[in-house]
């Protein structure tokens, strides 16, 4: 290094370095060039601190005569259509209580972020909906995942939060501010053993499990189906493992093609599912598979194609149900966005609808008074059935079963649960 | 039987794809000593390029622009393939011009950091709306749908197919093409020379009027081609593209990182061979042994290789510069 740098910092070495004539720098430049740089940086700071409060400023103003409720979830992403389902469903639901004269009064207002279907995005998006909105309640994620990252957020700040669809056991275990609208994985996994054992087409006693191993969905409803299976009287004959948005799938299917399964059980989430499909036939592997609710979405079907002809899974409701809840909810539904609402709008709704419910019988506004009468809902007519919440804030619901035809899924069983 | 030669087939492509983008990595730390961290969203750039052409240029023929029920012509396939390697070089040059050259003679850890800088800039920019936005699309088919092989293997209920499909081939065929222009680049021609001078000895190859930064630059512009080339590849194989800034991609590169180590970093042959043992550890070991570990294969063999042989397989001892 030549002797002339010697003296400066290590910094203007660098802006030295740059120019390639490397020439002496006497004292009185190299510091009007730091000052400059300095000044910039405080330029830049300023700035940012004022364009933050002035914003954070923006949203503290909550007028009296309206709730805020927030809605996190994944509006973009592999799972893009659970949140724009769930956040029609909820808006819905808002229409409907503002056109009838709002809450006690009150008109309900929704703020919704995207979480991208990724945890870390969740728990910001919910930290923001909490501490900067400061929202009366939170709705979402459809994800058990991404529900369980947002839950002791909600928990610590007593915000209470309803799941729309999060199925996995643990979401509601994280506090008492915790509930969700759904069943929960015990069951559907019973129900999808149940089914494979029983129904006349399947009649299976070997099954295949392909698990997504980086959802908690996944793997807890794996291990629901697996316990309930071989109680059945069934075996388990190939356990195989992917990860969310993997693109090859060859040595699993391979794998499960030499232990020849009577059923493939793939509880994942509809975009890898029908990857795996595609791959499934390209194959040659005629096996029917079975899977959840992570199923539900039009983009199955679109990936698929006639794949997953032959193939079922288990969800919240089916749009073919001639019950007049279901039909007027899906005529609203169709008024507004123009296409037949799936499993996820309709929980949305739902989560909305109690949540309004539990905010008009509340003596007050605060998290802990909804969640008191939240946690009382009992014999609360929904669109995805009857909802009670059990002592663990869980509802007891019947799960219905959908059979994949050329990328729809047709009704084809109920299944209420103790049956 | 089937199912071996089956396996086989799928770790050669994909280890194709591995060693290309794994000669990104050994190249720029043959060169530069150090890990471009942002190669691996030059893959990701390839790949959603490749959409974006693919779904502007299908009309032009008139096949519906998402889902064509033929190919288009050959010429167009070549087309896209030539402009994505194009639009990956100069991205691959902006980035080393703008991001990485004014730390020329900066400490080793400023640019490696830099690089991540670079990589996470890369991953959120493309997912904004008006770039490649935050959705996973689905690439239309560029090339028929063939199986050049079918074999039959047992009878009767048991029967079982090993399939060839012609993307695998072509995947095979031109990333083999690429790495052998590459070896008679870099071993054959005075370009080649003035790389390997520089990456011997920077300061020496400058003394002896060899243009350094010209040479850095088309190092990155080669190894930024190679990986586009891989990321045009890799959708065609896997139509269902995740969204830019999705883990997969990063752990696509992580893997290919894995084997240019493997094989050596800094060594050209090393890569490829790396690329092939990486997918081959993983597929057979995925099979074999069961899938839930399939990541855990790859990067035990990264800790065995650099307990017994950490300048990877190929690679020669470096005397630490003093």
């Amino acid at each position: 290094m030549p002797t002339c740098f010697a003296t400066s910092d290590s910094e203007s070495c660098i802006s030295l370095a740059r120019d390639k004539a490397p020439t002496c720098l006497t004292k009185s430049t190299t510091s009007l060039r730091q000052f400059l740089r300095l000044s910039k940086v405080v330029g830049i700071f300023l700035l940012a601190v004022t364009s933050l409060t002035s914003l954070g400023c923006q949203s503290r103003v909550a007028s009296t005569d309206e709730i805020v409720i927030g809605h996190f979830g994944s509006i973009t992403g592999s799972e893009a259509t659970f949140g724009i389902s769930t956040d029609r469903g909820i808006q819905l639901a808002i229409e409907e209580v503002n056109a009838a004269g709002g809450v006690n009064g009150k008109k309900v207002r929704l703020i919704t972020y995207d979480d991208k279907g990724d945890p870390r995005e969740a728990g910001s998006a919910v930290t923001r909906l909490v501490t900067r909105d400061q929202v009366t309640a939170v709705l979402g994620e459809v994800a058990s995942g991404l529900s369980l990252a947002a839950a002791p957020i909600c928990q610590e700040n007593g915000v209470p939060m309803i799941s729309p669809s999060s199925t996995n056991p643990k979401v509601t275990q994280v506090g008492d501010m915790i509930y969700r609208v759904c069943f929960i994985d015990p069951f559907q996994g019973s129900v999808c053993a149940k089914f494979a054992r029983e129904n006349e087409k399947i009649k299976a006693t070997k099954a295949a499990i392909l698990c997504d191993q980086t959802a908690p969905y996944s793997v807890g409803l794996q291990e629901e189906f697996e316990k309930a299976f071989i109680a059945g009287g069934g075996t388990i004959v190939s356990k195989q493992a992917y990860q969310a948005g993997d693109q090859d799938f060859s040595a699993q299917l391979t794998s499960i093609r030499a232990s020849e399964p009577e059923v493939i059980f793939i509880p994942g989430y509809y975009t890898d599912v029908g990857n795996i499909a595609l791959q499934a036939k390209k194959l040659g592997l005629k096996v029917p598979m079975l899977g959840g609710d992570g199923w539900d979405s039009a983009k199955l079907g679109q990936i698929a194609g006639d794949a997953l002809n032959g193939c079922y899974y288990s969800n919240h409701y089916s749009h073919e149900d001639p019950s007049p809840r279901v039909q007027n909810f899906i005529k609203l539904y169709q008024g507004k966005y123009q296409e037949t609402p799936d499993g996820l709008a309709a929980l949305g709704y739902d989560a909305a609808r109690i949540l309004f419910n539990a905010m008009k019988t509340a003596p007050s506004l605060s998290g802990k008074d909804i969640a008191a009468e939240l946690a009382k809902t009992t014999g609360f007519e929904g669109v995805t059935g009857v909802i009670s919440m059990d002592a663990n804030r869980n509802p007891v619901k019947p799960a219905v079963i959908l059979e994949m035809k050329d990328g729809t899924p047709r009704y084809v069983a109920t299944i209420a649960p103790g049956e | 039987m089937a199912d071996f030669l089956q396996t086989l087939m799928t770790a050669l492509a994909i280890g194709s794809l591995y060693a290309l983008i794994a000669l990104g990595y050994t190249m720029v730390y043959g060169v530069l000593k150090f890990i471009n961290f942002a190669h691996s969203d030059i893959v990701v750039l390839g790949a959603w390029l490749s959409y974006s052409f693919a779904i502007r240029a299908l009309p032009l023929v008139g096949l519906d622009a998402h889902n064509p029920t033929t190919p288009p012509p050959i010429w167009m396939t070549a087309g896209i393939f030539v402009a994505v390697l194009a639009l990956c070089s100069l991205a691959g040059f902006l980035i080393e011009r703008l991001a990485y050259r004014p730390l020329r003679r900066a400490p080793r850890l400023n640019v490696l950091i830099t690089a991540i800088g670079v990589s996470l800039l890369l991953q959120n920019v493309g997912q904004l709306d008006f770039v490649f936005g935050a959705s996973p699309q689905k690439m239309p088919a560029l090339l028929p749908n063939w199986e050049l092989l079918r074999i039959p293997f047992g009878q009767g209920e048991s029967i079982r197919y090993v399939v060839l499909p012609l993307i695998d081939c072509i995947i095979f065929a031109v990333s083999g093409l690429l790495m052998l222009a590459l070896e008679l680049l870099i071993f054959r021609t005075k370009f080649g020379t003035a790389l390997r001078a520089v990456s011997f000895n920077t300061d020496f190859a400058a003394l002896m009027g060899i243009p350094v930064d010209r040479a850095i630059s088309l190092t990155f512009m080669l190894g930024s081609a190679l990986a586009g080339a891989a990321g045009f590849l890799y959708v065609l194989k896997f139509p269902s593209m995740n969204q830019p800034a999705h883990s997969v991609w990063v752990l696509l590169g992580l893997k290919a990182f894995v084997a240019a180590v493997v094989g050596g970093i800094g060594n050209v042959r090393g890569a490829v061979l790396g690329g092939f043992i990486i997918a081959f550890v993983e597929q057979f070991g995925a099979y074999y042994i069961s899938s839930n570990y399939r990541d855990v294969y790859v990067f035990s063999l990264l800790i065995l290789i650099l307990l017994i042989k950490p300048t990877g397989l190929l690679g020669s001892p470096v005397r630490e510069k003093v």
